[in-house]
């Protein structure tokens, strides 16, 4: 890999980890109301895996999807603004930390039930199929939607149409609080194998890795060899949500959190580029997330009466017949 | 493209059938699929003859996995395409409705208008087929209660074909009705869509008396009940709501201005059911120019029952008509609840 290609990687996973961090803060103060899903220590994930699509191919994300988003190539300042519930969000403040999407970037959603994007992401695939453009999708999810039936339901249509979807499995061992042993018969690994497909584990806390796998299975998709699987090790730093944070929850063996922080990502690629570099980059994207905030506090709040628009196409009316 | 074929014999079944042939011969982005509905042709016959006449690559059989149908079909109207799948039975649809309540029915609103979902989900629903629960359901309100989605069902042979193919080419998302008991129903159809818009009720006879609004598999047993109150000196005018959600207010606050009397007909259970939202929103609209409280004719407050017991359960001609005998004609006190 080169310089380049990991300065790239490494500046992606500081903008993520720089966002939520800010993002955790204006959560426990109160700005961002209902809070957030941090995605902090997972970003070797996304950013290894995006870092191998373009713009044209497509992602379903989940509820702890800033990551996924921002790896994209989506612009803080508007999944920011989105976050705060202003107009300047790309859902206009409607979707808000567990709907952020911009379609012009192929995000066809994050989601705030676990799972349910396997199954758009394949009807997404079936129609670059069909198109033969070579484009792809990616699914992400975590372990705790191996127990979803649609998102097994989603494995079985992608294998049998041999669809051009790679799935994510970012298994970060726990399921809001459940453990993985608790909750996942056998592997998430050996489940994908069940269906015919492909499946590869990788080092989540190691963006290279993960990197180079997704560009092997990404480019059978290309090739129409059907549906791939991806199980990343990784680990989130926060709980689950941000009020646990604030209510000072945290059901993890605190040993077992320390363990996976020294194995922080973007401190061991920092540690390749070497100090002055590292200190370019943090600072260019503290700038950048600083103007994010800035932006998004700036930005103008929905007109109430706007809540009732949209709900058909064509008209932006409100419900025929509603009373006033 | 709108057949110039008029006034066939066709069943219900053969209708809508032909609806689908003619949106899928209009456009190409228009794809059919879910449990049995390729070579075999559905099990109601529905899709029949499709596959063969437009391909596997555009009428296709599905796994039995309702939920990744119906999230398929989302991810497919985000990149592009008009996808009509089937949920085979009322119930079937049951593991699909987080796909549907939760994304298919929200993500238009939630993207401000960015993004449309222009897919169909029939569903073959109601009774009278001996089906038992499972088989049998009325499952609308589930649906209209559900902001985003509309929900449509036909109660004529026309409006199968007509409703059909307005629902395919709409940028919404639709729940398309079937009333399962009346796909085998005959008669001499216009395969045309000069009815009214998707959205709007239709009075199928006038009439000054009383309002019976219906929908669905009640519209031919509202129409029967007409005909037999008229023998009673009753003139009963049927409307036929077509479009349970968005509501047609404007048709059928003026029916029931005029007659001021109404009853509202449906098979599903009357508790928390659809009929219970059009009795208060009619009210609301029109207690000034009402004689009586409008009544209910629906299914009992039980699970579907077994083929024995389905003439009772489902409404008929004489519990319609008693029903409008309470009205109030005589300024007696209504007995209500038993």
């Amino acid at each position: 890999m080169t310089r380049e290609h990991q300065m790239a990687l490494y500046r992606s996973m500081k903008l993520i980890r720089e966002f939520e961090e800010r993002c955790l803060d204006m959560a426990i103060a109160g700005e961002i109301i209902g809070g957030i899903h941090p995605y902090i220590g997972q970003e070797a994930v996304a950013v290894g895996v995006c870092s191998q699509l373009t713009e044209r191919d497509f992602i379903t994300s989940t509820h702890r999807g800033h990551g996924h988003v921002l790896a994209k190539g989506a612009d803080p300042r508007r999944l920011l603004a989105e976050l705060l519930g202003t107009l300047e969000g790309f859902n206009k403040g409607r979707g808000g930390s567990m709907h952020a999407a911009d379609m012009k970037l192929g995000i066809l959603g994050a989601n705030g039930i676990v799972g349910a994007g396997g199954a758009i992401g394949s009807g997404a695939a079936w129609v670059a199929k069909a198109r033969g453009n070579s484009e792809v999708v990616v699914s992400f999810f975590g372990d705790g939607a191996m127990s979803q039936g649609v998102l097994l339901e989603a494995f079985n249509l992608a294998a049998i149409w041999s669809l051009p979807i790679l799935f994510v499995c970012e298994n970060n061992m726990y399921a809001t609080s459940l453990k993985l042993e608790s909750g996942l018969a056998g592997s998430a690994a050996r489940r994908a194998e069940g269906f015919g497909m492909v499946a590869r584990t990788v080092d989540g806390m190691d963006v290279e890795a993960v990197a180079d796998v997704t560009g092997e299975l990404i480019q059978r998709c290309r090739e129409g060899k059907g549906p791939a699987f991806l199980e990343c090790s990784t680990y989130r730093f926060f709980g689950h949500h941000s009020v646990l944070e604030l209510l000072g929850v945290e059901f993890r063996d605190p040993d077992e959190v320390v363990r996976w922080r020294e194995r922080d990502p973007i401190v061991a690629l920092g540690a390749k580029l070497g100090d002055d570099v590292v200190a370019e980059i943090d600072e260019a994207v503290k700038g950048t997330i600083d103007e994010a905030v800035e932006f998004a506090k700036n930005a103008p709040s929905p007109d109430p009466k706007d809540a009732l628009m949209y709900l058909y196409s064509g008209t932006a009316a409100v419900r025929p017949g509603v009373i006033l | 493209m709108t057949t110039a074929v008029r006034n066939q014999e066709l069943s219900m079944s053969a209708a809508l059938n032909r609806a689908l042939a003619d949106a899928l011969e209009a456009d190409e982005r228009v794809l059919v699929f879910g449990e049995d509905v390729g070579p075999l042709g559905g099990v109601f016959r529905v899709t029949d003859g499709l596959t063969a006449r437009f391909g596997e690559h555009r009428v296709f059989d599905t796994p039995l996995a309702e939920s990744g149908i119906v999230g398929t079909a989302i991810g497919m109207a985000m990149n592009g395409m008009r996808p009509v799948v089937e949920m085979q039975f009322d119930a079937f649809a049951y593991p699909a409705f987080e796909q549907i309540t939760s994304h298919l029915a929200k993500i238009h609103n939630r993207t401000r208008g960015r993004v449309e979902l222009p897919v169909v989900i029939r569903v073959p629903y109601g009774g009278g087929i001996g089906g038992v629960e499972h088989h049998c359901d009325s499952s609308e309100a589930y649906y209209t209660h559900t902001p985003g989605l509309r929900v449509v069902t036909p109660g004529t042979l026309g409006d199968a074909y007509q409703l059909l193919r307005d629902a395919i080419d709409s940028p919404d998302p639709v729940i398309f009705l079937e009333p399962k008991r009346r796909y085998w129903s005959k008669g001499p159809v216009a395969l045309d869509r000069s009815g009214p818009a998707m959205d709007r009720a239709l009075v199928r006879r006038p009439g000054k008396d009383v309002t019976l609004i219906a929908y669905g598999p009640m519209v031919a047993t509202a129409l029967e009940t007409a005909a037999a109150a008229a023998e009673e000196g009753w003139d009963v005018e049927v409307v036929d709501l077509r479009s349970l959600s968005p509501f047609d207010d404007e048709t059928v606050t003026e029916s029931v201005r005029r007659t001021g009397r109404a009853v509202v007909v449906h098979e599903a259970a009357g508790f928390s059911g659809y009929g219970a939202e059009v009795v208060a929103r009619v009210t609301e609209r029109c207690f000034h120019h009402l004689h009586a409280p409008i009544l209910r004719v629906t299914g009992f407050d039980i699970p579907y029952p077994p083929p024995k017991l389905e003439e009772h359960h489902l409404p008929g001609v004489d519990r319609i008509l008693d029903a409008i005998a309470r009205l109030q004609w005589d300024d007696e006190v209504v007995g209500f609840g038993g």
